[in-house]
C-alpha cells in the first residue's frame, strides 16, 4: 500500500476559543483527485489553508509527502517547524484561490514567471518558456502582455491556475475556484481543471460547491461537517446513496438550488 | 535675565535647566496663545474661503480658489515677513504677536477651507433633497441640517491642524514674538549653552503635542458620528 | 532698484532653494521607507527605533529641530569629544530631510498596510520569502497609494526650506531679507518671492503628478 501524500493525524485547529477542526483524520493518496464538500464553517477551506501553511496548526500532525509539515524531527522529537523547513515543504504544494489573488501590478506573463525566477532560480528564458507552455494549456496565449485588471474573472482564474502550476507542485489545492465567478465564466475554468485532472497525475484537493463537476472528476468525495468528515466515498457512493442523514440533508439542500 | 527672572549657570546642568524652566514655560504660554488665536483666524477665514469657493458665480469662486492655492503653496515665513514689513507701509501697524497670529491663520485657512469643503460635501445629497422636498428654506437647511452633520466629520481634521499650528509657532520668533523657541535661543545666545534650552524646548513640544493630540482625539470620540443632536 | 534689478540675486537664492529641496526630499524619501518599513518590522529593536524617530520628529517643531542640529549638536559633541559642528547646508538638509521623513514614514506604513492581505497569501503559496513578498508584491502596489501624500509632502518641504534662511543659508528667503534690509523695498521684493515660491511649488506639483502617473500605469486599464 502506498503511503498517503497527505495525512492529517488528529489535527486540531482553533481560532481563539472556536474549534474548527476537532481531531481530524484525513488522508489523500498520491495522484488522487479528492473533492471536499460541506456547509460553510465546516472547516473545508481551513484544511487547504493549513496545508498551504497559511494557517497554523493547534494540535495533531499534518504529513505531506511522508514528512511532518508544521513540525520538524529534532533528536527524535517533533518540534514546531522553523521557516526553512516550511519553505522546503511548501515546494510540494500549489494553491488556486477563490479571489484569484493575481499580482495586479504585473502582466500575466510576469505573474507566471516571477516566482519560478525568484524562488526557483530559473533563468528569464526558462521561466518564459515554462510560462508560455502553461498559457497554452489554459488557453490564454494572446493575453500574456495584459494586466489582470484587463481580464475577465474566468481569465484571471485560469492565470491563477497557470501561476500555481508554474512552480511544478506535486499537490494542487483549489479553494472554491469558481465561487467568485459569474455563472457564464465558470465553465472555462472547470474545463481547465478537468483537463488537468485527466491529463496529469497531479494530486488534486478541491473545495467546491459545483456538485456536478465534483462528481465528474473526483476519485473520492468527502463530506465535511463541523470540523469532521461525516462521510466519504466515491462520487457514485456519496451522491447516489449517501449513508448519513446529515449528508442527505446537505445534498438535498444544495442540489435543489443547483 | 528674561521676564524678570535670572538663570543659574554656576551650579551645573541640572540647576541651569531648573532655573530656565519658568522662562520656557512663559514662552510655552505665548506659544499656546499664538496657536489658539492663529487657529481661530484659520477657522474663520477658512470658512469664508470655503463658502466663496463654492459660489456659483465664477468671478467669486475663481479668485477664492487662487487665493487658497497661493496661501497653500507659499512659505509661512515669507507670508509673515510680507505682513510684518508690507502692512506698515500701507498704514496698518499691528503688534508683532497679532501679525504672527494673522500669518498663521492665513496659511492654515487654505487647509481648513479644504476641510470644510470635504465635510460639507460628505453630507449625503439625499439630505439636501429631503430638505427641499419638505420646503425647508436653504439657509435653514444649511444651519440645521447640513452643518450639524458636517461638524463631527470636520472636527478631527481641524484639531490636527491645531496641533500643526503649534509646531509652526516658532517661526514667529523672527518677528520677535517671545514664544518658546525664541526664549531658548535668547538664553543660548547669552549663556552660550544652547544644548540645555533647546533640548528642553524639544521635550516640552513633545509633551504639548501629545496632550493636544489626545484632547483632539477625546473630542472626536465624544462627538456623535451622526451629527450634533438638535432638540 | 526696480524689480528687474532684484531678479539676479533672487534667482541665485532660488537656485539654492531648489538644491535644498532636492537634497532634503531625497533624504526624506529614504528615511520614509526606512522608518515606515521599520515600524512594520517584527524585530523589536528596529521597530522601537523607527517609532521613536517618527514620534520625535513629528511631535516637535521643524524650526526647533533645525536650531537644535545647528546650535545644540556642536555642544553635545564637545561634551563627548567629537566635532559635531554642521555647516548650515548640512544642518538644513538634515533637519528638513529627517522632518519630512518622519511624516513620510507614516504614509509609507499606511500604504503598505493597505495592500490586500490576500496578496501576501498568494506570495506565500508561491513560496516567496517575506522580504521578496515585500519588495516584489507589496511595495509596487503600495507606492501608487503613497504618491498623492508624497506630492503634498514635497511641496511642504519646499516651503520649509525657507526656514534654513534663519541659519544663514543663502536661499531665496535669505536673499530677499538681505535685499530688503539694504533697499527697504519690502513690497516689491516680498511680492516677487511669494510668486517665485508659488511658481516653484506649481512646477514641483506638476512633476509629482507625472511621477504619480508613471508608477500607477498598471492601475489605469480597467476591464
Amino acid at each position: 500500500m502506498t503511503e498517503p501524500i497527505i495525512l492529517f493525524d488528529k489535527v486540531v485547529k482553533k481560532f481563539g476559543e472556536f474549534v474548527v477542526l476537532n481531531e481530524l483524520d484525513f488522508h489523500v493518496e498520491p495522484g488522487e483527485k479528492v473533492t471536499i464538500i460541506g456547509p460553510s464553517g465546516s472547516g473545508k477551506s481551513t484544511v487547504l489553508r493549513m496545508l498551504m501553511t497559511l494557517e497554523t496548526i493547534s494540535g495533531g500532525v499534518i504529513y505531506v509527502g511522508g514528512q511532518p509539515l508544521w513540525h520538524e524531527k529534532k533528536n527524535g522529537n517533533l518540534v514546531p517547524a522553523g521557516q526553512a523547513h516550511l519553505r522546503k515543504m511548501r515546494t510540494q504544494l500549489g494553491m488556486v484561490f477563490q479571489q484569484f489573488n493575481l499580482f495586479p501590478h504585473m502582466t500575466v506573463l510576469r505573474n507566471l514567471t516571477e516566482a519560478p525566477r525568484v524562488v526557483l532560480g530559473l533563468s528569464q528564458q526558462e521561466a518564459r518558456e515554462r510560462a508560455e507552455e502553461l498559457l497554452k494549456l489554459v488557453g490564454l496565449t494572446e493575453h500574456a502582455g495584459k494586466f489582470p485588471g484587463q481580464l475577465s474573472g474566468g481569465q484571471q482564474q485560469r492565470v491563477g491556475i497557470a501561476r500555481a502550476l508554474a512552480m511544478r507542485p506535486k499537490i494542487m489545492l483549489f479553494d472554491e475556484p469558481t465561487s467568485a465567478l459569474d455563472p457564464e465564466l465558470v465553465g472555462e475554468v472547470l474545463n481547465v481543471i478537468r483537463r488537468l485532472a485527466e491529463e496529469h497525475d497531479l494530486t488534486m484537493l478541491m473545495v467546491t460547491h459545483e456538485m456536478r463537476f465534483a462528481r465528474e472528476i473526483s476519485d473520492r468525495v468527502c463530506f465535511f461537517d463541523r470540523g469532521k468528515i461525516r462521510e466519504q466515498g466515491t462520487p457514485e457512493e456519496l451522491f447516489t446513496a449517501p449513508k448519513e442523514e446529515r449528508t442527505r440533508e446537505f445534498l438535498r439542500a444544495v442540489l435543489e438550488d443547483g | 535675565m528674561l521676564f524678570g527672572l535670572a538663570w543659574n549657570t554656576a551650579h551645573g546642568e541640572a540647576a541651569f535647566a531648573l532655573s530656565i524652566l519658568p522662562m520656557l514655560l512663559i514662552g510655552l504660554l505665548v506659544t499656546i496663545e499664538a496657536s489658539v488665536v492663529g487657529f481661530f483666524v484659520a477657522m474663520v477665514f477658512g470658512l469664508v474661503l470655503a463658502v466663496l469657493k463654492s459660489a456659483p458665480l465664477r468671478i467669486v469662486s475663481w479668485p477664492a480658489t487662487f487665493v487658497t492655492e497661493f496661501l497653500r503653496d507659499t512659505p509661512l515665513l515669507v507670508q509673515l515677513f510680507f505682513l510684518y514689513y508690507v502692512l506698515p507701509e500701507y498704514g496698518i501697524v499691528l503688534p508683532a504677536f497679532l501679525t504672527g497670529a494673522l500669518a498663521l491663520g492665513l496659511q492654515y485657512s487654505a487647509y481648513t477651507s479644504e476641510v470644510y469643503r470635504a465635510g460639507i460635501e460628505a453630507v449625503p445629497r439625499g439630505q439636501h433633497e429631503a430638505a427641499k422636498a419638505l420646503d425647508i428654506p436653504p439657509r435653514r437647511t444649511f444651519t440645521h441640517i447640513v452643518l450639524p452633520q458636517a461638524v463631527p466629520r470636520v472636527v478631527p481634521a481641524l484639531g490636527n491642524y491645531l496641533v500643526s499650528i503649534m509646531k509652526d509657532v516658532p517661526v514667529l520668533s523672527v518677528v520677535t514674538v517671545l514664544e518658546m523657541l525664541n526664549v531658548a535661543k535668547i538664553i543660548g545666545d547669552q549663556t552660550f549653552d544652547y544644548l540645555v534650552p533647546l533640548s528642553m524646548v524639544g521635550a516640552l513640544y513633545l509633551i504639548l503635542t501629545l496632550l493636544a493630540s489626545s484632547l483632539v482625539r477625546m473630542l472626536d470620540v465624544s462627538l456623535p458620528k451622526r451629527g450634533i443632536p438638535l432638540r | 532698484m526696480d524689480w528687474q534689478g532684484y531678479l539676479h540675486p533672487l534667482a541665485q537664492g532660488a537656485w539654492v532653494t531648489m538644491e535644498l529641496t532636492v537634497y532634503s526630499t531625497v533624504l526624506g524619501g529614504l528615511m520614509s521607507f526606512l522608518a515606515g518599513i521599520g515600524k512594520l518590522s517584527s524585530n523589536p529593536l528596529i521597530k522601537a527605533v523607527s517609532v521613536v524617530y517618527i514620534e520625535v520628529f513629528r511631535g516637535t517643531s521643524l524650526l526647533v529641530q533645525l536650531f537644535w542640529l545647528y546650535f545644540a549638536l556642536p555642544i553635545a559633541g564637545d561634551m563627548i569629544g567629537i566635532d559635531l559642528r554642521l555647516p548650515p547646508v548640512a544642518a538644513g538638509v538634515l533637519a528638513l530631510g529627517l522632518n519630512i521623513g518622519a511624516y513620510g514614514a507614516e504614509v509609507v506604513r499606511g500604504a503598505i498596510q493597505s495592500v490586500n492581505p490576500s496578496q501576501y497569501e498568494a506570495a506565500t503559496a508561491l513560496n516567496f520569502t517575506p522580504r521578496q513578498a515585500l519588495w516584489r508584491v507589496a511595495l509596487p502596489q503600495a507606492i501608487p497609494e503613497m504618491m498623492p501624500s508624497f506630492s503634498n509632502l514635497a511641496v511642504q518641504n519646499l516651503k520649509d526650506t525657507a526656514l534654513a534662511s534663519l541659519i544663514s543659508l543663502s536661499d531665496l528667503a535669505f536673499k530677499a531679507e538681505q535685499l530688503r534690509n539694504y533697499y527697504q523695498d519690502s513690497t516689491t521684493i516680498y511680492t516677487m518671492i511669494l510668486f517665485m515660491y508659488f511658481g516653484m511649488a506649481l512646477v514641483l506639483s506638476g512633476m509629482m503628478r507625472l511621477l504619480e502617473h508613471s508608477v500607477g500605469r498598471w492601475r489605469e486599464p480597467r476591464y
